[in-house]
Formats: structure tokens, C-alpha cells, sequence
């Protein structure tokens, strides 16, 4: 044991001085490129919580984070095969009543950080006409309490409450989930708030900043809408879903309620559909199969509520009006190399909306990992979303594009099943037409111009920890 | 993980003198399970990634989770492996292993990693191969023959129940094949470990497969490394086969012998004697 501890410090120290120096060097550049010399002024994060990984279950059964995740916290394909069958092992051992008294299933995850947000064409109190705003300091990101387990044999549990940086309190995901229904791998049901099966996890991409966080195939909604739907927003509903036992093959098909994952009942009384089918091949010889999956949304919104005092009274919403959401992706390994492209379709019917007509939109991405090894991980991502029609003729057609890139890395000083730590360095920008970038959540402006290109600039260097 | 370009920059060296020397340098560790051809070179960083947190990073089950993990990961240094298509004392084939790791062990912490492409297991066995020297001096045995099974019937369970008790597989699986035999709680493996022997109660799939040819396979081979023994010298293929039909019994499963054997025990029960120290099983 004491070879492996010193050779397990000598990696550790190794990979510290390793790090530390692309990280100062990716630091100088990217500051150098996004004008950190602005002053303060802020353009924030889209509040995407990133979730999923959980040293709980590697202490549960002894194994590394590198045989459930390529890198934390993406999935490997055996991962996706542990959580397709309720985070369970299958080895008989599964259920708590085997786990030591002492073995209580959570983990925590969160991300002290220093960070630059530049954003231009912002209107303040000296410059109504815009100017560039940047804000850049030490930082924290929320706290992600990661419940999740097992009740008994083929009952799963999810819970996952978080607190926001501020003190704000949330509930990210509940639910319980029933796995392998008659003895099949191809029957589960899972009833709560969780994630939708998206094979390209928002919660568990490996960026963090706010233009790089989030994608804008899950989040984006045109100029002027009233829907509030995101893909990589947890939604509350019920998802069946089965797999083949090597979870090459899968499918899910969800009911959700209409309210986009806040509980209460706030919207309408109808349900939202979704449904995902993929299938892996073992082709190449590369870190894992090659997946192809296609994808698909059918919600609703209401327009109407009945009120008292004035007031929407939660849950009475009616007159839905539909919209619609398509895509194809896939995961491709060529060696260590990751390629993970996205294309997606979108519409909202035209009462969601300003104008009369139904405003449509597509988007695609591209993103690379190169998993160097286990603990280093090199990644960039390019994402573009046209519009192709505007709710309102009177908007320019334009208005809402967007174009993002994102570079970065990920290094993890060690490895092993009790804790995992990642030294995160990214830059990720976007440029936005018209409007200002969703990773604006609210705090930045749209550009007094209409068509002017907003630009957007995140850098960040964060020691993201879980344990 | 990091790059030891010290060390690399020396073994180059060699290599290159050796191949001016004119010395061939051995081939690579291979493994080949079907049509694919699996190389230790690939199947390194795999280990690091799924296998060196319980098996260590020099195979020899020293990994930082061992000490957690009951009953212990398989030592690779050794050599020894308890599921095998090989006769006792004899090295695994290369499918034996790919095998092995497709499945898992159940009731231990080594899952199955079947979603793992076949290449990535190939290459697995591969590096698994370079930890012991007998891979290198000795070669895999030959794989047992399995002589197709004979129908169950209600002869071939009480004769299988019979073998029982001669054979004294109650000793450790106990009377009723719950692991509760007298030897039961003496059992250690060959790292001096405390081991449980298989109970059929618990319904469990057998540490080497599910059906009725791994059953036989077990005890033709034995479990090396393990007290369970091959009893390949010991008993015919025919009488194995009885065996296996009478052990299918004592499983909690919906199986063709359990049905056979619940509708003779209906009106025979009083004519069975304890299986047992005492007991024919007759």
C-alpha cells in the first residue's frame, strides 16, 4: 500500500505542476483575448446545475471514477449501463441492507473560482448608447447535495436538493424509480423531478462557465415568447424507459407536466411528451461504442388562466398551444478521441409568441473530447442556432442567431473512488444578434440597435470538487 | 499517469541498441477471442481506468479499494483463476477470461463490463496476460469436453443426490446446499482468505454462469484458488450430469429438474434419508 500512496503522490504533484502551468498559460490568453481590462459590470450565468457526479455510489462499490465516467462527469458507456439499471451493479449486493451501517448515499459537488464575464453593446447609467461590461473576481458556484441510490433491490431514489451561491434554495431533482419491472431490463419507471434522457447531458457536460455551461439547442426561446420549456431544465413527470443489458439499445418515453420542472402545478393541466431511442455499435477501437440517437418534444403551454382577485390560480391554465422539439445526435470514439455532434429543430406555435406566425429554428453542435487519459481531458465546442422564421415579419429574421464556441480542459489531479477534484480552465464565448446572450439570465440588456452583434466572454478557472 | 520521460528516453535507448544488436525484442502480449486480436499496449490504460482501484496497477490485488472489498480481487501475479474451460492446475484461455470479465462475479464487487466493447475486453485480457511469467512459459490447457446433456429425470436427480453425499459436497454446501456445512466456516482460498462456499438457497447465479453446462464446467474444473476441487478424476460425465440435475433442485428457481423433483418428493418424501454425517442419501 505505501508504494502505491507515494507513487499515487508523485502522480499527484506531477499532474499539480502540470496543470497549474497550462492553466496560467490558458489564463493569460484568454484574458488577453476577451479584454479583461473592462470594468465591472456583470452579464451572469445562465443557472444551469451540473449535477451528476457521485462519489457516493464509488464508495458504495470500491470503484474508481473512471470506470462509471470518461471523465467526471460524463458518462462512460458503463456508467450509462450503472444508472440505465438504477445506479445498480447487478451483483446482488445492490440493496442497502448489504452496505455498512456507517454508508450514507450522498455527495456534494461545487466549484470555487475565479472568473471574467465580458459582455458588449450593455447599456448602462454612463453609456445608454452600450458600451463593453466585464465583471471578473473570485466566485463560488452552488452546492449540489447529490442523494441518490437505492431503497431496495430495483428501487432507486433520486434526490438532489442544491443551494445557489446567494442562499437560494432549490430542489434540482426527486424521484423514485422502479427498475427492471418483471425481471427486464427493458421495462423501468421512474416517477418525480429528474433529467430528461438527454444523450448529450447538460447536467452532465464537462463545462462550466456561463457562456460555456449550457447548450443553446436545450434553452434557446425566439424573441418576444411566453413558453418557458428548456431540454436541460429537470422536469417533473413520469419516464419508462428500457435498455438491453449491455445498454446499447435504448429508449424512454416520458409524460411531463407543463411547467417546466417547477413544482406546484403553476401552468396548464395538460401533459408534455418526449421520447429518446439510441443504439451503440461496437465498432473501432475507441474508449466506447458508437451511438446514434434521435430525440423529440411535444409541449404545451396555456394561454388562458382562470383567476381570482385578478390572480392566476396555480394549475387552471387551458387554451395549450403546442410546440414542438426534434433532434438526432450521437457520440462517436475514434481512439481517445470523443465527437459528439448535435442537430436539433424547433417551434413554438405562433400564440407563444409575439406576431401571428409560428416562429421555427435549428441549431447544431459540435463537440470534441480528447480524453487524453482518465485524468486529463482537452475539449472544445462549436454551436450555432439560426432562426428560420420570426414569430412577428416585423423581426428581423435574424434577430436571436447565435454562434458559440468554447475551449477548455479539464485535469484531475488524482483518481480514485472517494473524491474527485478537477482543475477546470475554459473560455467560451458567444456572439448573439440582437439580443442579448442567454448567459445574460437576465442581468444584461439587448443591444439598442436592432442586428447588432452582441459579444460575450467567459474565462474561467475553477477547482471543481465532489465528495 | 504523468509522462516519465526520463524512463522513456532510457527504454528507447535500449530498444534501439537491441535491435542494432540484431535482437528481436519478444513479441507483444496478445490475446485473441474469436476474430478479434486484443494488445496489451491498448489494454494498459483500460486497466488503469476500470481494473487498478481493486487489482492494483501491478495485478497483484493491492489496488487502494482491496482492502474494503470482501471477498478479495483476484491476484493476476499469480495466475489462477477459479472460472476456467481448462482442467485444474492448468492456465484459462483467453475466453475463459474475456468471459469471465463479460459476466462479472456475483455477490462480489466485480461487475459485468459487458457494455465495454468486445475490443476494449480483448485488449483487457491482453494486459491481464503480462502480470504473471507462466503466460509467458506455459500455455492455456485444454478446454474440457462437455458431453451433451442427458434429459432430466427423476433416476438422474436421486442418483445426482446420491453423488451428494458420496461425493461429501454437503460438507461445505450443507445437507440442504445452504453453505452452512461443517467445513463451511474453516474455507480459505489459496491468499489464506476466508471464502463462503456457493449456497444454492440464496438462487444467485454460480460464481462461473447460469446454465447447466457452466454448472458441470465448475465441477469438472474446479475453482482454483478456491477449496472447491475438480472432480474430473472422480466422478463419469454421466454420473456429472446427475449431479447437476439433483443441484438445479436446490435452487429457489423454476427450473425442469425442480418441477421433476417437487412432483416425486409429493408422494415419496418418507422414503428419502438425511443427506448428511449420518445420511445415504439415498
Amino acid at each position: 500500500m505505501a508504494r502505491g500512496f507515494l507513487r499515487g503522490a508523485g502522480s499527484v504533484q506531477g499532474s499539480w505542476l502540470v496543470s497549474g502551468v497550462v492553466t496560467c498559460g490558458c489564463l493569460v490568453v484568454a484574458l488577453a483575448i476577451s479584454g479583461g481590462g473592462s470594468r465591472a459590470y456583470t452579464a451572469y450565468s445562465l443557472a444551469v446545475h451540473k449535477t451528476e457526479a457521485i462519489p457516493a455510489f464509488a464508495r458504495k462499490y470500491g470503484l474508481r471514477c473512471s470506470v462509471c465516467h470518461t471523465v467526471w462527469p460524463e458518462l462512460s458507456a458503463f456508467g450509462q449501463k450503472f444508472k440505465d439499471n438504477g445506479y445498480q451493479l447487478g451483483n446482488d449486493r445492490d440493496s442497502p441492507i448489504w452496505q455498512n451501517n456507517a454508508y450514507w448515499p450522498i455527495a456534494m459537488r461545487t466549484t470555487p473560482q475565479l472568473h471574467l464575464e465580458s459582455t458588449t453593446h450593455q447599456v448602462t447609467d454612463a453609456a445608454p448608447a452600450g458600451k463593453t461590461v466585464s465583471q471578473t473576481g473570485f466566485d463560488l458556484s452552488g452546492v449540489d447535495f447529490l442523494l441518490l441510490g437505492t431503497l431496495y433491490k430495483n428501487i432507486t431514489f433520486g434526490l438532489v436538493p442544491t443551494l445557489d451561491a446567494d442562499g437560494t434554495t432549490g430542489l434540482e431533482a426527486a424521484f423514485v424509480r422502479f427498475d427492471n419491472l418483471g425481471s427486464s431490463p427493458w421495462a423501468n419507471l421512474k416517477v418525480g423531478k429528474f433529467e430528461l434522457d438527454n444523450l448529450l447531458s447538460e447536467k452532465r457536460i464537462t463545462w462550466l462557465s456561463a457562456n460555456g455551461g449550457f447548450l443553446y439547442a436545450y434553452h434557446y426561446l425566439p424573441v418576444g415568447s411566453t413558453n418557458n420549456f428548456g431540454f436541460g431544465d429537470n422536469q417533473i413527470g413520469a419516464e419508462f424507459s428500457g435498455h438491453s443489458l449491455n445498454s446499447y439499445t435504448r429508449y424512454s418515453v416520458s409524460l411531463l407536466s407543463t411547467d417546466d420542472g417547477q413544482p406546484g402545478l403553476p401552468g396548464g393541466k395538460s401533459l408534455d411528451a418526449m421520447f429518446t431511442l439510441s443504439q451503440a455499435w461496437a465498432l473501432g477501437g475507441g474508449l466506447g461504442p458508437q451511438r446514434l440517437g434521435v430525440f423529440g418534444y411535444l409541449g404545451h403551454r396555456p394561454t388562458a388562466m382562470e383567476t381570482v382577485g385578478g390572480n392566476p390560480i396555480p394549475g387552471t391554465g387551458s387554451a395549450n398551444k403546442s410546440f414542438l422539439r426534434l433532434g438526432a445526435t450521437a457520440q462517436l470514439w475514434l481512439g481517445n478521441l470523443e465527437l459528439i455532434p448535435l442537430v436539433s429543430h424547433a417551434s413554438d406555435d405562433a400564440a407563444l409568441g409575439p406576431g401571428t406566425d409560428k416562429p421555427t429554428w435549428n441549431s447544431a453542435l459540435l463537440e470534441a473530447h480528447y480524453v487524453a487519459t482518465p485524468q486529463l481531458l482537452v475539449q472544445g465546442r462549436y454551436e450555432l442556432l439560426r432562426m428560420s422564421k420570426q414569430g412577428d415579419p416585423a423581426i428581423p429574421k435574424t434577430q436571436g442567431n447565435a454562434d458559440a464556441i468554447a475551449l477548455g480542459f479539464r485535469a484531475y489531479p488524482f483518481m480514485f473512488s472517494r473524491a474527485g477534484m478537477a482543475i477546470h480552465g475554459e473560455f467560451a464565448m458567444t456572439k448573439t444578434i440582437g439580443t442579448v446572450p442567454l448567459s445574460g439570465d437576465g442581468s444584461g440588456v439587448d443591444p439598442v440597435t436592432p442586428g447588432t452583434s452582441v459579444w460575450s466572454r467567459s474565462v474561467m478557472l475553477g477547482f471543481d470538487f465532489a465528495f | 499517469m504523468r509522462p516519465q520521460t526520463g524512463w522513456l528516453s532510457l527504454v528507447s535507448a535500449c530498444g534501439a541498441l537491441l535491435l542494432l544488436c540484431g535482437v528481436t525484442p519478444a513479441p507483444a502480449q496478445q490475446a485473441q477471442v474469436g476474430n478479434v486480436i486484443g494488445h496489451a499496449a491498448a489494454g494498459k490504460p483500460l486497466y488503469t481506468r476500470y481494473c487498478a482501484g481493486c487489482h492494483g496497477d501491478d495485478g497483484d490485488a493491492r489496488g487502494e479499494n482491496a482492502q474494503w472489498i470482501d471477498p478479495k480481487p483476484r491476484d493476476f501475479t499469480l495466475a489462477v483463476f477459479k472460472c476456467r474451460s481448462t482442467p485444474t492446475g492448468t492456465l484459462p484461455t483467453d475466453q475463459d477470461l474475456f468471459d469471465a470479465m463479460t459476466r462479472g462475479f456475483v455477490t462480489t464487487n466485480m461487475p459485468a463490463w459487458l457494455p465495454l466493447t468486445p475490443h476494449n475486453r480483448v485488449d483487457l485480457v491482453a494486459y491481464i496476460k503480462t502480470f504473471s511469467p507462466k503466460w509467458k512459459t506455459g500455455k492455456p490447457g485444454t478446454p474440457i469436453t462437455i458431453p451433451p446433456e442427458p434429459a432430466a429425470t427423476i433416476a438422474s436427480v436421486l442418483h445426482g443426490r446420491q453423488l451428494f453425499q458420496k461425493m461429501e459436497c454437503w460438507k461445505c454446501h450443507g445437507p440442504a446446499g445452504h453453505g452452512d456445512g461443517p467445513s463451511a466456516k474453516t474455507l480459505t482460498d489459496n491468499k489464506d482468505d476466508p471464502i463462503r462456499p456457493y449456497d444454492f438457497s440464496s438462487g444467485s447465479r454460480f460464481m462461473c454462469g447460469v446454465t447447466n453446462r457452466d454448472l458441470y464446467r465448475i465441477f469438472m474444473t474446479g475453482l482454483d484458488g478456491t477449496p472447491m476441487p475438480s472432480f474430473a478424476d472422480d466422478i463419469k460425465p454421466a454420473d456429472a450430469w446427475d449431479l447437476v440435475h439433483f443441484l438445479r433442485t436446490l435452487q429457489p428457481l423454476d427450473t425442469p429438474e425442480a418441477a421433476i423433483w417437487k412432483a416425486w418428493l409429493a408422494s415419496h418424501a418418507g422414503e428419502l434419508k438425511p443427506i448428511g454425517p449420518e445420511g445415504s442419501g439415498q
